[in-house]
């Protein structure tokens, strides 16, 4: 049986990792390179790399750093962030990326979806979605809205016909960060999770809200999601990859164990 | 020289970078002349099967191995390179290489687990047993996982052509194989340190197998 399964992300501006990530190890923390390698290391199952660099011209340094990456670790990485075109879709993916994550970009221009999977394969393109809850309406008949800039920008999208819509356009894989339990860490959004998890024929991650391990139980056993992406959790040093793994296996969710 | 082959199926980025960590001399090639010369080749390859037998045929790829086969090079193909060495594909009802006797089928869709209908690709990472020893598989242990993102995968005519095995919703055969060429539906190159090794053990690999 396929496994869950288990993505840490890297927040990354102007090549350096953000937040205090604190380890032990004699790993610069502040490197996403050495940290990509350091979770490979652990068992991670994938990473994915956020770019926030604010500005465009910058992006180069992203560059180097997803071509340093790609020396270093042999499972799949996504890059995502500042993807904007279908060049910049290429340049990641040639520097060794296997996926690239498309978010506002794709709100606001959804043909994206499409050509990038045409160029590239469905299977490279992930559609990352910040969605909030709102009142239901006739626009928002599922209650979820799309939203852009970290949240503050709602689209006036709803979030189960957007995720439908971009597996129309070609999408691979969706990344459903729920804006609403995002550094929470008091659990995943399991409703919106299991809704879209249900609705689409692609894989779901569920990103935004974990804390502890049973909350990936959660999300895996009750919302049905495929991957659950952790970020605080592990940059803190709080759990282990592994310790994450063992408690969900032990609970009956199939792991990938041997790395 | 290894001659990884290039016959514009997706992006072979990954492919060449892990060769690299393992072997000096990693050749990523279109040129038929440069597959001749290679000591081993490398199959690789992401999209469809139809496009990709039309890319091979324009570029003089598909004779290129079809010699390097007749000649006992030890040849490594992936996912679709694991497809399109069969007979004929479903995939867009497409008359492949034919190295091996068999066909490539489509993953049922309408196969279900506890959880509702299995999503298709089959994404991720799934365990690979092992139903023939091979040398290029020595030292994967049972139970190793290998990551996975496919459609379709390789029915070889014959039982004797399924070295590994994997479970998705029905067991499907993951990896195949005869004489001097050996393939895997999952990807070695993005499967950590056991991916790595099977590539190692590729490369030490003289292109014989008994059974």
């Amino acid at each position: 049986m396929l496994s869950k399964r288990i993505i840490p992300c890297l927040d990354v501006r102007d090549g350096r990792t953000t937040k205090g990530i604190r380890f032990k190890d004699n790993i610069d923390v502040g490197d996403p390179v050495q940290m990509a390698r350091y979770y490979y290391e652990q068992g991670a199952d994938e990473i994915v790399f956020y770019d926030i660099t604010a500005s465009s011209d910058r992006r180069e340094i992203m560059i180097e750093v997803v071509r340093q990456v790609a020396r270093e670790i042999f499972i799949p990485f996504a890059v995502g962030g500042g993807i904007r075109s279908l060049e910049d879709m290429r340049a990641v993916l040639l520097a060794g990326a296997e996926k690239i994550s498309v978010n506002s970009a794709a709100v606001k221009n959804p043909e994206i979806i499409a050509h990038g999977a045409q160029a590239f394969g469905s299977q490279c393109i992930v559609l990352g979605m910040d969605v909030k809850r709102v009142p239901v309406s006739d626009k928002i008949p599922s209650g979820y809205e799309i939203v852009i800039n970290g949240g503050r920008t709602p689209m006036g999208l709803d979030a189960l016909w957007w995720a439908q819509e971009a597996v129309r356009l070609g999408a691979g894989e969706i990344c459903l960060n729920s804006i609403d339990a995002d550094g929470t860490q008091t659990g995943y959004e399991l409703t919106l999770t299991k809704l879209i998890s249900e609705a689409v024929p692609i894989p779901v991650i569920a990103s935004g809200g974990a804390g502890v391990p049973e909350h990936l139980y959660d999300v895996f056993s009750q919302a049905h999601a495929d991957a659950a992406l952790i970020a605080s959790m592990v940059h803190f040093g709080t759990y282990t990859i592994a310790a994450i793994k063992q408690h969900l296996q032990a609970k009956g969710i199939k792991m990938r164990l041997l790395w | 020289m290894i001659a990884i082959l290039d016959y514009e199926a997706g992006n072979l980025a990954s492919v060449a970078r892990s060769f690299q960590a393992l072997a000096p001399q990693v050749v990523v090639t279109q040129d038929p002349a440069v597959v001749a010369r290679a000591e081993r080749l490398v199959f690789p390859g992401v999209g469809a099967a139809r496009q990709a037998m039309a890319h091979l045929r324009r570029l003089g790829l598909d004779q290129a191995l079809q010699e390097a086969w007749t000649a006992g090079k030890p040849i490594l193909g992936i996912c679709l390179g694991a497809q399109i060495i069969l007979a004929h594909s479903a995939e867009g009802d497409t008359p492949c290489l034919g190295l091996l006797p068999g066909e490539v089928r489509r993953l049922n869709p309408n196969a279900r687990t506890g959880e509702g209908r299995l999503k298709i690709p089959h994404m991720g990472w799934n365990q690979v047993r092992v139903v023939k020893d091979h040398p290029v598989l020595t030292g994967i242990p049972m139970g190793a996982e290998f990551y996975f993102v496919h459609s379709f995968y390789p029915s070889p005519a014959s039982a004797d052509l399924v070295l590994g095995v994997t479970d998705y919703g029905q067991e499907f055969p993951s990896i195949i194989g005869a004489g001097n060429l050996l393939a895997t539906q999952f990807h070695p190159e993005k499967s950590g340190r056991f991916g790595l090794l099977l590539l190692q053990n590729f490369l030490n690999w003289d292109g014989t197998y008994a059974e």
